[in-house]
């Protein structure tokens, strides 16, 4: 395990932003801290790299302590959501920052910093000052930043999502990338699933300061084990009092077991897929999602009267 | 527009009455008679006195607050505590205190009959009468300065960069130095040149501290009153012209810092 | 090791500016409640003490008045030499206060060019107090008016207002904090000014002498408590004026 956290309790003031929380990441792993806003991500992320002190609980890195530990001496790289560039000096500078305060000699710092800006593709712009450049080049200038030390724990807070949603797509894929090439321990804080989903090997969700379910993206998604989480991570939809998803619900003109009755609303088609937005006797809306041959045998039109029912178990948990 | 020039004029003309005629006087008075007079009282033993006291009290003042200015600053924006308000109000005390009154203060607590009279005494050191009581003046007066344009520059950029310092290994020295000080030096070249304006031009404080001692106490101002009761006019005015034109230096760098602030943003 | 930035200050301040203020409230009931009494009520003390927060508000007012309108000038208007017209206006915030008063007197005192001769007046008075404050409204408003949304002003005017009546109901409650603020400053300044009124006012006690000028005199006579005694009723005036004229500017802006 690269990082240990145990009972990790954080108040300020009266607010409590985290209430007993213990997380485990595997070494060369990537996980997302998930969750909505506010709800306590980004404070554990500053207690592990140590900007943060927790009232109680433990974090451990490989192995140590990090009680009473300071950021400095902690090995963690850290990126910030809105880059944290040092806005007085160069990229190049930028990057050299950690290799300058620990003396390195000057022929090893410029060795290290060319590496780097290769990487990340910024070679062109190591003169030009952040503000010169744009949003997702300053993030790769602080991804850069951070790795110069060679840290043994990567943490980014964020780090999109300051960023517009194309640059935030390709950063996506380019971050996959990166961590297949250099294996850092990767931590990192999103409020967006589909990030989530997409990038990690392990998703952690947090909510109201703690920790709902911690598991592959498969598990959650599958296996959520709570309303919360399933409603969190992909599509829901509610049926007899359950959550489900879209695509578990099934359409049939004449029932084969227990089911409902309801009105087609509307017929969206996306193509490869169809989605569905029916009515129940008592009002209440259903959203079902179906390939689209699915769909044309049914030969669905808008008013028609369809019988739904869920074809996988339900979230476990009983909705109110 | 015919309102818009009206304003204009009543604008100027205000202006004109009470800023440019008189200080144009002043400097025609202290030419009238002649270039040679005019240095003749610049050079003057007293004179050299004072201006020699004036620039000393002035290089001890400004480093000394804006150091602890800075401090001050990075208390305020980088510490958590209670009563922050009533930091700021102490801050803002000099803006607000009479300087016939700071000076009458300080003489409470480090003159004669006053509470460190007794440890003064024992330590041999003067306060009150002396130069470190001008200093002492001085500094009171001008010590809000740089805590206030500093402190909201600290407040803006904020403390990411530090944090970003820390963990890339920087120590709290090393951050200072190599993070937050180029961020915030514009503003404490600022800071810098209101609190030599300040320190340069103080007078109320300064003539209950010094006791007025001529030759021995007397910064430039305090000389100004003296030449002027002398009926040496001319000497007064010469002096006021050598203030008028420090004052006017320091406008005109804080004209350019300012111009070179709004440009940055 | 976090380095003690809060306590250094703490200390800093404390010694610099609470200790002396804690002296001179102290040495101003040296002589017990009746011998401060005493000394605030002293004939003299009262009369400076009224002229000096009379012609305080008179220059604050005068302030907020020349001070919005250079303000205006120097934010819509356009003309050559404009900056550096600005540039002056800090003139008398770099100026020691001595030599201003000498200006003054250089120009309308007795022996100036000028037709009039205000030495030893109490216009005296008010005008080397105007010319001290002068940036303080100036610069306050400046700020403000030039955030000023134009098109809440078009709005007015589309709407059939006139200019005076866009200033006065739309233009004027945006300015109310700022123009209270600096003439806050302003009335500060004012209540304490020494250097530059004890040249030209000639200090002519029930006439034309100020409580700073007063409170000088008795330190020099060696009254130091009752100066003292004075001076902490100077001081409260000053907050109290200033936190009303910051409640007033509030109120105003709605």
């Amino acid at each position: 395990m690269a990082i240990q956290a145990r009972s990790i309790t954080k108040r300020f003031g009266g607010f409590t932003a985290l209430d007993d929380v213990s997380i485990d990441v595997p070494a060369g792993s990537l996980t997302a801290l998930l969750g909505p806003s506010g709800g306590g991500k980004s404070t554990l992320l500053r207690i592990i790299a140590g900007l943060e002190s927790p009232e109680t609980g433990e974090v451990w890195i490989e192995g140590r302590d990090m009680a009473g530990v300071a950021p400095q001496e902690r090995g963690v790289g850290f990126v910030f959501q809105h880059y944290a560039a040092f806005k007085h000096m160069t990229v190049r500078e930028n990057v050299a920052f950690g290799l300058r305060i620990r003396k390195r000699p000057k022929a090893d710092v410029n060795r290290r910093v060319d590496e780097l800006l290769a990487l990340v593709q910024l070679s062109p712009f190591a003169q030009r000052y952040p503000s010169e450049l744009s949003g997702g080049q300053r993030q790769r200038m602080a991804l850069a930043r951070a790795l110069a030390v060679e840290p043994s724990l990567l943490l980014l807070d964020e780090p999109f999502g300051a960023l517009d949603a194309n640059v935030r797509e390709e950063l996506r894929a380019w971050l996959r990338r990166l961590h297949q090439e250099m294996p850092v321990t990767t931590l990192f804080v999103t409020h967006d699933q589909e990030e989530a989903m997409e990038l990690a090997d392990q998703i952690v969700v947090i909510s109201q300061g703690r920790v709902e379910q911690a598991g592959t993206p498969s598990d959650l998604y599958d296996r959520p084990v709570n309303d919360f989480v399933m409603n969190f991570i992909g599509p829901v939809t509610r049926l007899d009092g359950r959550l489900v998803r879209p695509h578990d619900v099934q359409l049939q003109v004449a029932p084969t077991g227990p089911a409902d009755e309801a009105v087609v609303e509307r017929i969206v088609r996306l193509g490869f897929e169809v989605r569905v937005q029916l009515v129940l006797a008592d009002g209440q809306p259903v959203a079902a999602q179906l390939p689209r041959t699915e769909a044309e045998e049914l030969e669905l039109r808008e008013g028609d009267i369809v019988h739904v029912r869920a074809t996988r178990p339900a979230s476990p948990a009983v909705a109110a | 527009m015919k309102s818009r020039l009206a304003l204009r004029t009543v604008a100027l003309g205000y202006l004109t009455v009470l800023l440019v005629l008189p200080v144009g006087m002043v400097f025609y008075r202290a030419f009238e008679h002649g270039l040679g007079k005019f240095f003749d009282a610049l050079t003057t033993p007293q004179a050299q006195h004072a201006i020699g006291l004036t620039l000393l009290v002035v290089a001890i003042t400004v480093p000394v607050n804006t150091v602890f200015g800075i401090v001050t600053a990075l208390a305020l924006e980088r510490r958590s505590f209670h009563g922050r308000a009533v930091l700021e109000r102490v801050i803002d005390m000099p803006f607000v205190i009479s300087p016939i009154v700071v000076g009458l203060a300080l003489v409470l607590v480090y003159g004669e009959q006053g509470w460190a009279a007794n440890a003064l005494v024992a330590s041999g050191i003067r306060v009150i009468f002396s130069v470190p009581g001008i200093v002492l003046a001085t500094m009171f007066v001008s010590l809000p300065f740089v805590v206030r344009e500093v402190a909201p520059v600290l407040r803006e950029i904020g403390s990411e960069q530090e944090e970003a310092a820390q963990t890339l290994g920087a120590s709290g020295w090393q951050t200072f130095w190599r993070v937050t000080l180029p961020a915030i030096r514009p503003a404490v070249a600022y800071g810098v040149v209101l609190t030599t304006a300040r320190a340069l031009g103080e007078f109320g404080a300064v003539a209950v501290v010094s006791g007025h001692l001529q030759g021995q106490t007397e910064t430039m101002t305090l000389y100004v009153q003296d030449r002027f009761e002398g009926f040496d006019v001319t000497s007064a005015y010469a002096i006021s012209v050598l203030l008028a034109v420090f004052a006017m230096s320091a406008l005109l760098g804080m004209t350019y810092l300012d111009r070179r602030r709004a440009r940055r943003s | 090791m976090r380095p003690p930035l809060l306590g250094v200050s703490i200390v800093w301040l404390s010694v610099m500016v609470l200790l002396p203020l804690a002296a001179l409230v102290a040495s101003s009931t040296d002589r017990g409640l009746g011998g401060f009494w005493n000394a605030i009520s002293s004939p003299e003390a009262v009369a400076a003490f009224k002229f000096t927060v009379l012609v305080a508000i008179a220059v604050a007012a005068v302030n907020a008045v020349s001070g919005t309108l250079i303000a205006w000038v120097l934010v819509r208007d356009e003309f050559r030499g404009k900056s550096l017209v600005n540039a002056l206006i800090d003139l008398p915030f770099a100026l020691p206060t001595i030599v201003a008063g000498l200006t003054l007197l250089a120009l309308y005192g007795p022996r100036g060019p000028a037709p009039f001769d205000v030495a030893f007046t109490k216009w005296a008075v008010l005008f080397a107090l105007v010319f001290v404050t002068l940036p303080f409204v100036v610069r306050s408003v400046q700020p403000v008016l030039m955030e000023l949304d134009r098109e809440v002003e078009e709005a007015a005017a589309s709407l059939g207002a006139g200019p005076f009546t866009t200033f006065r109901r739309v233009i004027l409650p945006s300015l109310a904090p700022a123009i209270a603020s600096g003439a806050g400053l302003a009335l500060g300044r004012a209540l304490g000014e020494f250097g530059s009124v004890v040249l030209i006012s000639g200090n002519l006690p029930f006439k034309t002498e100020v409580s700073s000028v007063f409170i000088y005199n008795r330190i020099q006579s060696g009254d130091q408590s009752g100066a003292a005694a004075v001076s902490v009723v100077l001081l409260a005036a000053s907050l109290v004026l200033l936190s009303g004229l910051t409640f007033l500017g509030r109120r105003w802006s709605r």
